[in-house]
C-alpha cells in the first residue's frame, strides 16, 4: 500500500512529538493529577501508530530500532521485578516506599518506587500495543 | 537467608540461560550450569555438621501475609536429605549430561528446564508454607512435562509427557484440596504450626478427607499402586533426566511428603494401612512386571516404582511407632522402620542413578536397550560391567553394597511387626512379610536379568546398529563416584546414620529421644531370620532366573486391555470426546450466539438477583438536576448507537462505534473523572486504528438472512439488557447494602504517597491485580503475535508424528 500524503506526514513530523511529550508528562504526572502508566503508555504507542499510518513500516523501523517486544517482556519484567523487590527489603510482596530527594536540576523532588512499577505497565502497554498492531498490518502485507 | 538464596539461585541461573547461550559455544554451556549445582551442594553440606547437632533454620520473607502466604524456608535433617541428594545427584547428573547429549542438540532448552526444577524440587523440600511448597511441586510437575517431551518430535516422548502431567498434576490438585483443608482447620498454612496443632487437627472432621487428598498427591507423584503408570512412559526422556527426575529426586518428593506429614497424620489406622497397604502392592507388582520388560529403561523404570513402594511401605509401618506412649523395648522397633526408609532412600538414590547412566552409556555406545538385541557385550565395554555389576547387586541387596544393609533392615522392620498388637494387625504380621519376601525374590531376579542378559550370553553384531566399544572417560565417572559411594556406604554406614539420617529422623518423629531410636546398623548380625531370608531370597531367585521361560507365560494373563494403562486411555479419550461434543454444540462460531449467551446469563443472574433481594429502589429526590447539555450528549449516544444498526460497510461501523466511545469520554469530562476520561479516548482512539487495520482483510459486510422469529428473540434480549443496566445505574446510587470503601482511599497520600486516588489504587493498593493484568496483557500480545507470524510453519508437521 503505497501513500504519498505530504500533509499528514508534515503535521506527524510535528505531532508526534507533542504526543510523546503529552505522554512521558501523562506518564509522571499520574503521581498527583491525572495521567498514570497505563495512559502515559497508551498515548506513547498511539504516537508510534500515527507515525506508521503516516510512514512505511521500514522507515519507523529505521528511525526506532525497538523490538517492541522485547520492550513489552522488559515491562514486565519491570512490573514483577519491583514487586519481588520489595521482599528483599524484607518487607511483603509488592510493598512500595517513598521519599523526598534533592536533586540537582529539578530540587526537591518525590521519589518513588511506584514509579519504577509504573514505568513497567507503561512499556508493556507501549510493547504489546504495537506489537499487535504491528502483526496485523505486516500480515496483510505479506499477502 | 542463605537456603531461600539457594532455592533461588538455580531459577536465576536458568532465566540467564537463554540471555548468554548466544555468546557462549553450545558445548560449554553445561559446564557453566555445572557450577550452580556443585556450589549448592557444598553451601548445603556445610551445614552437616550444625544438623546433625539437632540444629534447625528457618527464615521467612513475607509474601502476601494477608492470606498467609509467607516463603519461609525450613532446614532440617529431612531436607538436608534431600537437599544433599537434589544438588549432588544434579551435579552428576549434568556432568554426565555433558557427554551424553551432542551439541547438536538445543541444549540450553536442556539446561534451563534442568535447572528450573532443580530450583523447584529444592523449593518443595525447603519451604515450610504448604502454599508456596505447593507451587513448587507443581513446577516440579511442569519441569518434568518439559524434559519428557524434550525430543518433541517424537509421538511417544509427548505421549509420556501428557500422562504424567496428567497424573502427577491431578494428584497435586487433591493435595491442594487436602492442604486448604488443614488450613480451615487450623487458620495455618505452616507445618511447623499445622505439627504444633495435631490435636485440633485430629479431632477435626475434616481429618480423614484432608489424609486421602495429601496422600492422593503423595502417591501420584511418587509413582504407585495403581497411579504407576506415568513413570515407565516417563522413559521418554533422555537418560540423564530419567536418572535425575524420576529416579533419583522428583519422584521421591511424595516419599518426603509422606515423611514430612507424619507427625500430622498418625496415630490413626487409615494412615499406617494405607502407606503400607499401597507401598507394599507397589513393591511386589513393580518387581513382578520389571522381569518381563525387554527394554533396560522400562526395567529400570518398574524397578524404580517397586523400591518406592518399598520406601513407602516402611515409613506406614515407622508410623506405628506414635500407636503407643513411648517405650524403650516397641518404638525403636518401629522407628528403625522409617530410619530404614530413609536410609533406603539414600541408597537407591546412589545405585539406582548408577544404573541408569550404565542403561545411558549401552545406549549410547551400542545403539539400543532392547535385551532381545543386547548380550555378550563384557568384552567390549568391561567399566561399564563394572557398574552394571555394582548397581544390581546392591538392588538385589548382596554384599558388600548398601542396598544388602537396607534390605536386610527392611525385613528386620517387617518381621517384628508381631512384637505388638496395634490396629488389630491380626493376620497383616503374617503376610506384610511374605510380601516383602516375593517382592525380594523378583527384585533379584530382573537385577539378575539386567547383568546377565545384557553383558554375558551370546553376542549378536547382526542385531546392533553400532560397533560397541568402552564409553569415553567423561560418561563413566558419574556412574563411578555413585559406585564408589554404594560401596563406602556398605562399609561406613554409620557416618551416614549419625551425620544425616539421624537429624532427618528428628524431622519425622519430633517427641521421641534421638538417641535411643537410632538404630545401629551393622553389616552382620549373626545367623538371624533376616539373614535367612536373604539366603533363600538368592537361592529362589536364581531358580526362577534359570527357569524364566517355563513360567513366563504368567505374564500373558495380564492382558494390555485390562491394565490401568486401557483405563487412563479410555478415560482421556471419551473425556476429549465428551467435552469436544458438547464444546462444539454451543461453541459454533456465530458470535451472535455467543452474545446471546452472555445476555441472557447476564440477565438471569444479575436481573433475578436485584429482584429476589429488592435492590431495585428508586428516589428520584436524590438525583442531581439533568443538563441540556447532557441531554444532548444522551441524544447522540442514542442516535448513533440506532444508526450503527443500519451501517452498510465495516468502516461507517467502525467510526459510528468511535463516536459512542468518545461521546463517552465526554460524559467522563462533564462528571469530572478526567483519568477514566483520558482513558476512554486514547482506547478509543488506538482500537479504532487496531479496527480499520484489521477490517481491511475482511470481505464486505453482508445483509444478515435471519427469521422473524430470531430477529424478535434477539431484540427482547437487547431491551432486556439494556433496561437492566439502565436500572442498575439508576438503583446503584440508592444502594446501601454495604460500607462505602472510599473513605478508606481518601487517606491515599498518607499512606501510599501520592494524591490522584485512582492511581493509588492501581499502583499501590490493588497493584497485584495491576501487576497480573501487566502479565495477561502481555501474554495476550505474545498470542496474538504467535498466531499470526507462526501459523505459516505448518508444513513442519509431517515430521512431527514419527
Amino acid at each position: 500500500m503505497k501513500i504519498n500524503d505530504v500533509i499528514l506526514r508534515t503535521v506527524v513530523k510535528s505531532v508526534v512529538f507533542i504526543v510523546l511529550t503529552l505522554g512521558i508528562y501523562l506518564f509522571f504526572a499520574g503521581h498527583n493529577a491525572p495521567g498514570g502508566g497505563f495512559i502515559g503508555g497508551l498515548v506513547l504507542a498511539s504516537a508510534v501508530v500515527l507515525m506508521y499510518l503516516a510512514y512505511d513500516i521500514e522507515t519507523v523501523q529505521k528511525t526506532m530500532p525497538f523490538d517492541f517486544k522485547k520492550v513489552a517482556a522488559f515491562g514486565v519484567l519491570l512490573a514483577t521485578g519491583t514487586a519481588i523487590g520489595s521482599v528483599l527489603f524484607d518487607v511483603p510482596f509488592l510493598s512500595h516506599t517513598d521519599a523526598y530527594y534533592t536533586l540537582p536540576l529539578l530540587g526537591k523532588t518525590h521519589l518513588t518506587t511506584v514509579t519504577i512499577f509504573e514505568a513497567g505497565v507503561a512499556l508493556t502497554v507501549v510493547g504489546v500495543v504495537v506489537t499487535i498492531i504491528l502483526s496485523i498490518s505486516e500480515e496483510g502485507e505479506e499477502q | 537467608m542463605i537456603i531461600k538464596l539457594a532455592v533461588l539461585l538455580p531459577f536465576l541461573a536458568a532465566a540467564l540461560i537463554p540471555l548468554v547461550h548466544k555468546f557462549i559455544k553450545r558445548e560449554q554451556i553445561g559446564w557453566f550450569v555445572l557450577a550452580v549445582p556443585i556450589l549448592l551442594f557444598v553451601l548445603i553440606s556445610s551445614y552437616i555438621p550444625h544438623t546433625a547437632n539437632g540444629k534447625t533454620y528457618m527464615h521467612t520473607l513475607e509474601w502476601i501475609p494477608s492470606l498467609s502466604i509467607n516463603f519461609t524456608t525450613y532446614l532440617d535433617g529431612l531436607s538436608m536429605i534431600f537437599g544433599l541428594l537434589i544438588t549432588g545427584v544434579g551435579s552428576l547428573v549434568i556432568l554426565y549430561s555433558n557427554f551424553y547429549l551432542s551439541a547438536k542438540e538445543s541444549l540450553h532448552h536442556f539446561y534451563c528446564y534442568l535447572l528450573l526444577f532443580m530450583g523447584a524440587m529444592l523449593g518443595v523440600v525447603f519451604s515450610d508454607n504448604l502454599l508456596v511448597l505447593y507451587t513448587f511441586w507443581e513446577l516440579t510437575s511442569v519441569s518434568s512435562f518439559l524434559l519428557i517431551a524434550f525430543w518433541h518430535h517424537r509421538k511417544a516422548s509427548r505421549a509420556g509427557a501428557r500422562k504424567a502431567m496428567v497424573i502427577t498434576v491431578s494428584g497435586g490438585v487433591a493435595m491442594l484440596v487436602g492442604f486448604l483443608m488443614l488450613y480451615a482447620m487450623t487458620n495455618t498454612f505452616s507445618i511447623r504450626e499445622l505439627i504444633a496443632q495435631v490435636d485440633v487437627i485430629q479431632q477435626h472432621e475434616l481429618f480423614i478427607p484432608a489424609l486421602l487428598c495429601v496422600l492422593l498427591g503423595a502417591f501420584t507423584k511418587s509413582a504407585q499402586f495403581p497411579f504407576h503408570i506415568w513413570l515407565p512412559d516417563a522413559m521418554e526422556a533422555p537418560t540423564p533426566v530419567s536418572a535425575y527426575l524420576h529416579s533419583a529426586t522428583m519422584v521421591k518428593a511424595g516419599i518426603y511428603l509422606v515423611a514430612r506429614m507424619t507427625p500430622i497424620f498418625v496415630g490413626v489406622p487409615t494412615w499406617f494401612w494405607l502407606v503400607t497397604s499401597i507401598g507394599l502392592l507397589t513393591l511386589i507388582w513393580g518387581s513382578f512386571n520389571a522381569v518381563r520388560q525387554n527394554d533396560l529403561k522400562a526395567l529400570l523404570a518398574y524397578s524404580t516404582i517397586s523400591q518406592l513402594g518399598l520406601i513407602m511401605s516402611l515409613l506406614g509401618i515407622g508410623s506405628l511407632a506414635f500407636a503407643f506412649e513411648f517405650s524403650d523395648a516397641l518404638t525403636p522397633v518401629f522407628a528403625l522402620a522409617g530410619f530404614t526408609a530413609l536410609f533406603h532412600l539414600v541408597n537407591h538414590s546412589t545405585f539406582k542413578g548408577a544404573l541408569f547412566m550404565m542403561v545411558g552409556i549401552v545406549d549410547h555406545e551400542v545403539g539400543t536397550r532392547d535385551l532381545r538385541r543386547l548380550g555378550g557385550l563384557l568384552p567390549f565395554m568391561p567399566l561399564t560391567f563394572s557398574i552394571a555389576l555394582i548397581g544390581a547387586f546392591s538392588m538385589a541387596g548382596l554384599p558388600p553394597f548398601n542396598g544388602f544393609l537396607s534390605k536386610e533392615m527392611f525385613f528386620t522392620a517387617v518381621t517384628h511387626l508381631d512384637s505388638f498388637n496395634v490396629f488389630s494387625l491380626g493376620s497383616a504380621v503374617v503376610w506384610i512379610p511374605v510380601v516383602a519376601w516375593v517382592a525380594s525374590v523378583f527384585t533379584f531376579v530382573y537385577s539378575m536379568i539386567l547383568i546377565f542378559k545384557t553383558f554375558f550370553g551370546n553376542y549378536h553384531p547382526e542385531r546392533l546398529d553400532k560397533e560397541p566399544h568402552e564409553a569415553p572417560f567423561g560418561m563413566l565417572v558419574s556412574p563411578f563416584i555413585l559406585c564408589a559411594l554404594v560401596v563406602l556406604i556398605f562399609f561406613f554406614p554409620n557416618v551416614l546414620g549419625h551425620y544425616i539420617l539421624q537429624p532427618a529422623l528428628a524431622s519425622v518423629y519430633p517427641s521421641f529421644p534421638l538417641e535411643d531410636i537410632t538404630p545401629h546398623i551393622s553389616p552382620w548380625h549373626g545367623f538371624n531370620t533376616e539373614l535367612f531370608m536373604t539366603l533363600g531370597v538368592i537361592a529362589v531367585g536364581i531358580i526362577l532366573y534359570k527357569t524364566k521361560r517355563y513360567w513366563s507365560y504368567v505374564y500373558t494373563f495380564l492382558q494390555p486391555r485390562h491394565s490401568f494403562n486401557a483405563l487412563y486411555e479410555w478415560v482421556i479419550t471419551t473425556t476429549e470426546n465428551n467435552s469436544q461434543r458438547v464444546t462444539n454444540q454451543y461453541m459454533n462460531g456465530y458470535l451472535v450466539h455467543y452474545f446471546t449467551y452472555i445476555y441472557i446469563i447476564f440477565v438471569g443472574i444479575i436481573g433475578s438477583y436485584f429482584v429476589l433481594s429488592g435492590a431495585f429502589t428508586f428516589d428520584p429526590s436524590k438525583d442531581s438536576k439533568v443538563e441540556t447539555f447532557e441531554l444532548m450528549l444522551v441524544c447522540l449516544v442514542a442516535c448513533a448507537a440506532v444508526a450503527l444498526l443500519f451501517a452498510k460497510s465495516r468502516l461507517s461501523s467502525v467510526l459510528i462505534n468511535g463516536l459512542i466511545g468518545y461521546c463517552v469520554g465526554f460524559f467522563f469530562i462533564i462528571f469530572r473523572a478526567p483519568d477514566l476520561a483520558l482513558t476512554q479516548l486514547v482506547v478509543e482512539s488506538v482500537t479504532t486504528a487496531l479496527f480499520l487495520l484489521s477490517f481491511k482483510y475482511l470481505p464486505h459486510i453482508k445483509p444478515e438472512v435471519a427469521s422473524m422469529a430470531t430477529k424478535w428473540r434477539n431484540a427482547i434480549i437487547s431491551v432486556a439488557v439494556g433496561s437492566l443496566v439502565t436500572l442498575i445505574g439508576l438503583t446503584v446510587v440508592n444502594y446501601d447494602k454495604f460500607e462505602p470503601i472510599s473513605t478508606y482511599f481518601e487517606d491515599s497520600y498518607e499512606l501510599a504517597g501520592g494524591k490522584n486516588i485512582v492511581n493509588a489504587i492501581l499502583g499501590d493498593f490493588r497493584a497485584f491485580d495491576t501487576m497480573l493484568e501487566v502479565v495477561v496483557l502481555f501474554i495476550a500480545g505474545l498470542g496474538v503475535y504467535t498466531l499470526i507470524k507462526l501459523r505459516n510453519r505448518k508444513e513442519a508437521a509431517d515430521i512431527e508424528n514419527k
